[in-house]
């Protein structure tokens, strides 16, 4: 239908002598838009004069499998929506649980899971400033701070035995604790990424091809970027300081210090700037938590949620028949609705769950913000030129996986 | 925060009388069940006049069990920044016509999320720019999260699962 739009524009300015008008098709699969994405542009020369984007390539169905599954059992559908961030995504979810039933989990385990969500950010962010490199002709910096991903995965690893697609924290806390080389791992990590990331910035930030390739291409103005949805980075990158951690601080995020980076234009390069000094605020939490972890358990005492340790399932009775029915799925939730929002890699990342007291949600709701914000791509590429389509883009960070869900 | 939402729950229940009722607060949200022939009009009012700059969410839901005046609802959640004030908005909708109005004209950001609510539900958005499905295939027939549409029974036996390797029922 689109095309057919296009294709009817061409018709009426066949005979226009100044316009070189044809139709492009941008993906489904192209190397520089990281993931499945079709764009479907109408040209005239080089600059793009209308597009119109079509998603759901990997629509997974995730809202209605989650009706039939029990709790524990969501959590990992939730990995793979953003799957550059999944413990953000599988924490936000178990909370939003807690949050239904009126679990109150321990400090230690709030701290936890601090540490995980922010290295979960700093290694979403880096993928998205780096590649915005990668897209504009510097391999380099890439290399260099993919590196610290590698590094933030053997630390998922130690927690829980993955790297990619997470399954981390369980409902009621986390699934094991801290070990001293855990903490000792971070605290090397977090050693590393600093150099890391200051080298980094000595690459990209004042780099003259590297700026004239980003600054004022793709801006959005804070009232339009609203008006669409945006939330996060995107929107801070706009101007507006909205960030959930501090709106509406979820576990413990109202015992930390730190900074919320704005922009001004809403361009690549603002949004850029700002992801590189969240990178830095959330090595800062890190350390801050890392400082003050406090003593205590690493999960609630709530049996009937919490899986009990192996040993006990051998021995005790009240174990094996709590171990059979977590794992059965029979969890006593309790009817009702609740709406609970994290800062994800990307902005706000919200859970809307209906529960009707049945073993499974009645229904289940993720309000993704690729998916919202996505939608004013093909107003911010109006009259650019393509190759800043590329970057803008890239500096969006548009994932698939959460896009479609 | 809590006057400020008093007060703005208060205006929109005299601004909108017998429009607007059914307030409940549940885990901190205050949820408003508003009429479908106003729903355009209190969002529009909440944005302009009480700076409620963010539509959060917007999504379907289906209760079959409802009576069918009530068997759709389009939930709507939104957002003051300025006085952080969260509210949902819930509008129930006929099982015969599921139709209600659409919010690009005051949320750009409504457009996508109608859409999916549309493709996954069989709501009707009126006056919506692009009313055609998102995520779904397009020669798509059926509106898949309504409950009609139960996913696979884990236990059935009828099925030949030989090419699999899953079921229990094999050999």
């Amino acid at each position: 239908m689109t095309v057919k739009r296009f294709e009817e524009f061409i018709k009426k300015h066949e005979n226009d002598s100044d316009m070189e008008l044809q139709i492009l098709n941008l993906g489904p699969t192209h190397p520089s838009t990281h993931g499945i994405f079709q764009n479907i542009l109408l040209m005239d020369g080089e600059t793009i004069l209308d597009s119109e984007p079509t998603v759901g390539y990997i629509h997974r169905a995730f809202e209605k499998i989650a009706e039939r599954r029990p709790y524990n059992q969501i959590v990992p559908l939730t990995d793979r929506m953003n799957y550059c961030s999944s413990p953000i995504n599988n924490i936000g979810f178990n909370m939003t649980v807690e949050k239904l039933v009126g679990i109150e989990v321990p400090k230690r385990a709030q701290y936890i899971r601090v540490i995980i969500m922010e290295l979960a950010r700093i290694a979403d962010h880096l993928i998205c400033n780096s590649v915005i490199g990668v897209d504009t002709g510097a391999l380099t910096g890439f290399l260099y701070v993919f590196q610290i991903r590698e590094k933030i995965y053997d630390v998922y690893e130690q927690i829980c035995g993955a790297r990619l697609t997470t399954n981390l924290s369980r409902i009621g806390g986390m699934e094991r604790d801290l070990t001293p080389k855990m903490i000792e791992m971070i605290h090397s990590l977090l050693a590393e990424a600093k150099k890391t990331f200051a080298e980094f910035e000595t690459l990209m930030t004042r780099n003259r091809i590297f700026m004239d390739r980003t600054v004022n291409v793709g801006g959005i103005s804070a009232d339009r970027a609203l008006n669409y949805g945006f939330t996060g980075p995107n929107l801070r990158a706009a101007g507006v300081d909205y960030d959930v951690r501090v709106m509406n601080p979820y576990s413990s995020y109202e015992d930390f210090d730190f900074k919320v980076p704005v922009g001004s234009s809403g361009d690549c390069y603002d949004r850029f700037c700002v992801r590189e000094a969240e990178i830095w605020e959330s090595i800062s939490i890190i350390e801050q938590a890392l400082k003050n972890l406090p003593d205590g358990d690493f999960h609630a005492d709530v049996p009937e949620f919490y899986l009990p340790p192996k040993q006990e399932v051998y021995h005790n009775m009240e174990a094996l028949i709590y171990h059979f029915k977590i794992v059965m799925g029979e969890m006593p939730i309790p009817a009702g609705e609740v709406y609970h929002a994290v800062e994800g890699g990307n902005g706000e990342l919200g859970f809307y769950l209906v529960s009707d007291g049945g073993r499974t949600p009645y229904r289940l709701h993720f309000r993704r913000p690729c998916f919202i914000y996505y939608q004013a791509f093909a107003e911010m590429i109006k009259g650019s030129m393509l190759s800043d389509a590329i970057a803008t883009m890239s500096s969006l960070n548009v994932i698939a996986g959460e896009l479609d869900a | 925060m809590e006057v400020d939402k008093q007060k703005v729950v208060d205006s929109l229940i005299q601004q909108f009388e017998g429009n607007v009722g059914n307030i409940e607060e549940t885990y901190g949200l205050t949820t408003l069940q508003v009429r479908k022939s106003s729903i355009f009009e209190v969002i529009k009012y909440l944005k302009e006049e009480q700076s409620f700059t963010l539509l959060t969410d917007v999504c379907g839901m289906h209760f079959p069990d409802n009576d069918p005046e009530m068997q759709f609802a389009v939930v709507y959640h939104i957002h003051n920044l300025f006085k952080n004030i969260r509210l949902r908005l819930r509008v129930f909708l006929p099982a015969d016509n599921p139709e209600v109005d659409s919010m690009v004209d005051v949320f750009s950001s409504a457009n996508w999320q109608e859409r999916e609510t549309y493709d996954f539900f069989g709501i009707i958005f009126k006056n919506h720019p692009n009313l055609v499905r998102i995520l779904n295939m397009d020669e798509m027939e059926v509106f898949p999260l309504r409950k009609e549409f139960p996913l696979e029974d884990g236990g059935r036996i009828d099925k030949d699962d030989r090419f699999f390797g899953r079921s229990i029922h094999n050999e």
